[in-house]
């Protein structure tokens, strides 16, 4: 098992970028309450291609995310499948956070003066780590905020929904295309003022079931299965 | 369905610089320098105006959906609505409104999103996003695909519910309905108007719009 699964485990704050082949899972778990990760998806062979949120969410009749559901690219492929959620629902509506916000929230807390306990925003991260790949500014879009919840009142009103995930909530994705992940586990820009929240998650990734014809996520929206068909069509060239 | 923002416009049509009506299917790419006013006119009502910005002065800097509406709270766009870049800066802000509300969750068609959403012979239909794809190539700016992210629906009504769905209600604009703006900063304005034959949003058919450009200062 250890030699076919690559664990990490990301400190509150953290960045991680990495390119997975299609066909693996990624289980995330927060290991603390209240966790945050601001996350885009890339196509990892065609970086130009990436994860689209008001397709995904046209697609899906959603304006959350949770099991069943088909993330999907510009070009119209499933990039990853929420294929495991124990929370029922993932914000993609609330963008991420950025240095201004952190102050706002939380105040000012430097390198200089506090090490690698300095405030870090998901903004900068995000410009980290694509900067590794050769990409930046203009390769951030609307992202997802995995463990994060933000309802809309009649009024269209925006609120993030306080308490929504305690330690130990998961998700698991299932790269249906190679992909590009990259990771802020920074709080939410809608977060609270207080306490720069710091929560650790751990990630596993390994090898998955092929998805066949009764998979869930293929069968949850007939758009889920066009996605997934578009992708296998490109896999199989 | 809650409450719709009207708030009509003082500026006087005979006193616009500029005004050109852009059919189904057509785009438009134009430069609005700070302080000028663009008015959208929905000629015939329900049609959507599939609608992005760039910083005229670092095309690096465009217009952020998801930044948008949380930084004002709410999701629809509509007078008083800062339209905010990717670096949470004010581009333009609504001035006047006589629709109501605006969509910027469901984002444009495209060729391939028209496969996902309706069958994978749809792809060879015109779409949003191949205009702004031409557009943004004649145009001699630097600007391609990379460029290119999650826009403003001007005139359509996509409603969340508390419970987390997405909807697509009928339209609450009609013929001669207008959104206002003005440029905070100079910015390119990339127009798509959408060419959907696949949902009832626009009654199956598409019809133009009218855009119209007031100078800064101008008075009533």
């Amino acid at each position: 098992m250890a030699n076919d699964t690559y664990e990490e485990t990301l400190p509150g704050g953290a960045m991680w970028s990495m390119r997975i082949p299609r066909g693996f899972e990624i289980r995330v778990a927060a290991l603390a309450p209240g966790g945050n990760v601001s996350a885009l998806f890339y196509h990892a062979v065609n970086p130009l291609d990436r994860l689209n949120i008001p397709d995904t969410l046209k697609a899906l009749h959603t304006a959350k995310l949770t099991r069943g559901h088909v993330l999907m690219s510009d070009m119209g492929l499933a990039m990853v499948s929420i294929v495991e959620d124990s929370l029922g629902w993932h914000d993609p509506l609330g963008g991420h956070s950025t240095a201004e916000h952190i102050r706002q929230a939380f105040g000012q807390q430097s390198y200089q003066e506090c090490r690698n306990d300095f405030f870090r925003n998901a903004h900068d991260n995000f410009l980290i780590e694509l900067t590794k790949h050769g990409l930046g500014l203009r390769d951030i879009v609307a992202n997802v905020n995995f463990f994060s919840k933000v309802v809309s009142d009649e009024a269209g009103r925006l609120r993030l929904v306080a308490n929504h995930c305690p330690a130990g909530a998961t998700f698991t994705l299932r790269t249906e295309i190679p992909v590009l992940a990259v990771f802020a586990n920074c709080p939410h820009p809608m977060h609270p003022s207080g306490e720069y929240p710091r929560v650790p998650i751990s990630l596993q990734i390994a090898k998955g079931a092929d998805p066949g014809h009764d998979d869930f996520c293929r069968n949850f929206r007939p758009e889920c299965g066009r996605a997934m068909e578009l992708s296998e069509r490109q896999n199989s060239v | 369905m809650s409450t719709l923002n009207y708030q009509e416009s003082p500026l006087d049509r005979k006193l616009a610089c500029y005004s050109k009506v852009i059919p189904a299917g057509d785009g438009w790419l134009h430069r609005l320098e700070a302080g000028q006013t663009l008015r959208i006119v929905d000629l015939e009502g329900n049609q959507a105006a599939d609608t992005f910005f760039f910083n005229a002065d670092d095309l690096s800097e465009r217009y952020s959906a998801q930044d948008t509406i949380r930084e004002q709270g709410g999701i629809y766009l509509t007078t008083g609505t800062g339209l905010l870049s990717n670096q949470c800066r004010e581009m333009l802000v609504i001035t006047a409104d006589t629709c109501g509300r605006h969509d910027t969750i469901g984002g444009a068609c495209a060729a391939e999103s028209n496969m996902v959403r309706y069958a994978l012979d749809k792809r060879f239909m015109h779409n949003c996003r191949d205009t702004f794809l031409l557009q943004m190539a004649r145009s001699g700016l630097p600007l391609t695909k990379r460029d290119l992210a999650h826009n403003i629906n001007f005139f359509m009504n996509v409603p969340v519910t508390p419970e987390g769905g997405l909807k697509f209600d009928d339209g609450v604009s009609e013929p001669g309905k207008y959104v206002e703006m003005q440029a905070t900063m100079n910015v390119f304005c990339l127009i798509s108007n959408c060419p959907q034959l696949n949902n009832p949003c626009n009654a199956y058919k598409p019809t133009p719009i009218e855009v119209v450009i007031w100078e800064k200062n101008t008075t009533a």
